[in-house]
């Protein structure tokens, strides 16, 4: 038995048996961050406040969602809807939630892209937080099934029939991951398991991941500065305050957050409340039925880049280019030659390049909302071979740039 | 630590890891199993579509193990196929009603005589032959018997035999 003194309150009783207050050095009041930062630092504590209100609305609407073909629709439409006291309030605030919670995860990417955040001792983060994306990506896919609408259906079936491979026609593999020859029963229910159990699970995993990985490298800043975190904290804790450039994450730093998320949630309940339609495909609306395609089948607007890149081509180029453009992010890090940690401003070509690609993603998102005719087919065909373009050209122009 | 007694810890964490592994593959084998249809769902029957009451170059679609499944009379100057299933006089197309893309399902245009896939713009001539956009092959016939004026689906009957050797389904 090891030896324990009488504690005086409960803090120092706590602190004997589990060291909070080391915990709190580690994890709050001498976790430093830069100073030098704007906004865009906020979209992790965004995110996971976001993550937690999925996980809210969740509950509560897994209290009175049936996982069964024959209910699941009236489950949702009629009783969450209707009957349930404020169900609509949970299903809207899940629906904007799920759709919000991509809109920032994009700005998070594209902030870490921008800034370099990914080289130099942080590739984990990128890592861990791409792994992130496509858990957040199957949570998605495998949520929008549920309801059992006509776009659940087709989703389900278009989305599985990828993993036939094209022309390796891996039929056996589709009937398999559905349990049918057709998404049925049997489809529903698994996929309702990995919604609310398993990739949760593996999200929350992912979250402790992807913070722990920030913890020794630190948050980058705004101008991609070096410096010694050891002597800015002396400073930030000798009481010179302004000569230190790092604040403690919390309380300081998280008060910022708090702020944006303040802004943020404004707009959110904004949409719950006055646009929650923003969410909701009208097409959904009508229960799955297996022998009518809807005219249009697109997904949610977060997927359409991807799907733009798989639809202008022959069927088994298309799914490489699919398959390709899904983990090519992961790559960065690697394909990223520069050893310059700075804002993509002040890095020469690479400021084109993330240019090029933000404009490129917006024209692939919008080519993949509209219908697969005429011109659409050549700027959606262009824009496709210009992301691939980009990310042959990124190796060589981040080799050319000069180091700073 | 004596060289007896490491040789002995090794054994026993290579004995253990074995087990272990052991037992891994075989829960591995039964998650496997667990996610395989059903034996309800593979049993999932036969569908008789009786032929008598079909009109020329009307779409007719039947459901056969939860999928769509197109017969369509054809008239008699539109072009005979291989894959045609003759009834009597009469020449019948009959294939899945599943785009061989990606599984949307085309629709039939009367007046210009094709399938045309909505998804992503994918057409088939009223044999079922891809002619335009993504489609890599034609659209699969289902197994099928011919039985007098009635056609079986699910039971592979001659003459679809003969098309699957001729390789013009899969």
């Amino acid at each position: 038995m090891a030896k324990f003194e009488k504690a005086n309150s409960i803090g120092e009783w706590l602190d004997q048996r589990l060291a909070v207050e080391t915990l709190k050095k580690v994890m709050q009041t001498e976790y430093w961050i830069p100073k030098d930062i704007n906004f865009l630092w906020a979209m992790g504590m965004v995110l996971a406040a976001t993550f937690g209100i999925l996980t809210i609305s969740g509950i509560f609407l897994l209290m009175y969602y049936k996982p069964d073909t024959a209910l699941a629709f009236d489950s949702v439409n009629y009783t969450i809807m209707t009957e349930v006291g404020y169900g609509w309030l949970w299903r809207h605030v899940h629906g904007i939630g799920a759709s919000l919670v991509f809109l920032i995860i994009y700005i998070h990417m594209l902030t870490g892209i921008y800034y370099g955040s990914y080289k130099k001792g942080r590739e984990l983060i990128w890592l861990s937080g791409m792994g992130l994306f496509v858990a957040f990506s199957a949570e998605a896919f495998s949520g929008y099934m549920l309801p059992w609408g006509q776009m659940s259906y087709w989703a389900g079936m278009v989305i599985t029939n990828l993993f036939s491979g094209g022309s390796l026609e891996a039929y056996g593999l589709v009937e398999w991951i559905r349990g049918d020859y057709v998404p049925g029963d049997a489809f529903l229910t698994r996929f309702f398991m990995l919604h609310v159990f398993l990739l949760p699970l593996v999200i929350i995993g992912l979250i402790v991941l992807h913070f722990g990985t920030l913890r020794i490298p630190h948050v980058n800043n705004q101008e991609g500065e070096e410096f010694d975190y050891g002597e800015h904290a002396e400073l930030y804790k000798a009481g010179k305050v302004k000569e230190s450039k790092v604040i403690p994450f919390s309380p300081v730093f998280l008060s910022k957050d708090v702020f944006v998320m303040g802004v943020y949630f404004i707009l959110f309940f904004y949409l719950v409340f006055y646009h929650f339609n923003f969410a909701m495909d009208p097409v959904n609306f009508d229960p799955a039925d297996g022998l009518k395609t809807p005219a249009h089948i697109y997904p949610e607007w977060y997927f359409l880049w991807s799907y733009e890149i798989l639809r202008p081509f022959s069927k088994d180029l298309g799914l490489v280019a699919f398959a390709i453009a899904q983990v090519i992010f992961f790559a960065l890090p690697f394909l990223d030659r520069s050893p310059n940690v700075a804002p993509a401003s002040r890095r020469g070509l690479f400021k084109y390049w993330f240019w090029l690609m933000v404009v490129d993603l917006i024209v692939l998102t919008f080519m993949g909302k509209l219908p697969p005719e005429g011109i659409w087919n050549v700027i959606g065909l262009v824009a496709a071979l210009a992301f691939f373009a980009l990310w042959i050209a990124l190796p060589i122009i981040t080799k050319l740039e000069k180091k700073l | 630590m004596g060289k007896d007694v490491k040789g002995r810890r090794d054994f026993m964490g290579m004995a253990l890891g074995g087990f272990t592994a052991l037992g891994g593959i075989g829960a591995l084998y039964a998650m496997k199993r667990s996610w395989d249809p059903l034996p309800s769902v593979k049993a999932a029957g036969f569908t008789t579509v009786d032929l008598s009451g079909a009109k020329e170059n009307v779409l007719n679609v039947e459901k056969w193990r939860g999928k769509p499944i197109f017969v369509l009379k054809k008239t008699k100057d539109m072009k005979a196929d291989d894959r045609d299933v003759v009834v009597g006089s009469d020449r019948y197309h009959v294939s899945i009603g599943l785009c061989t893309h990606l599984g949307c399902i085309p629709a039939y245009k009367p007046q210009k005589q094709i399938f045309l896939c909505a998804c992503h713009g994918g057409e088939f001539d009223a044999s079922g032959h891809e002619t335009f956009g993504p489609p890599p092959s034609p659209l699969e016939v289902p197994p099928f018997k011919v039985d007098g004026q009635k056609l079986v689906l699910g039971e592979a009957g001659p003459e679809y035999k003969k098309m699957l050797d001729a390789g013009l389904t899969v």
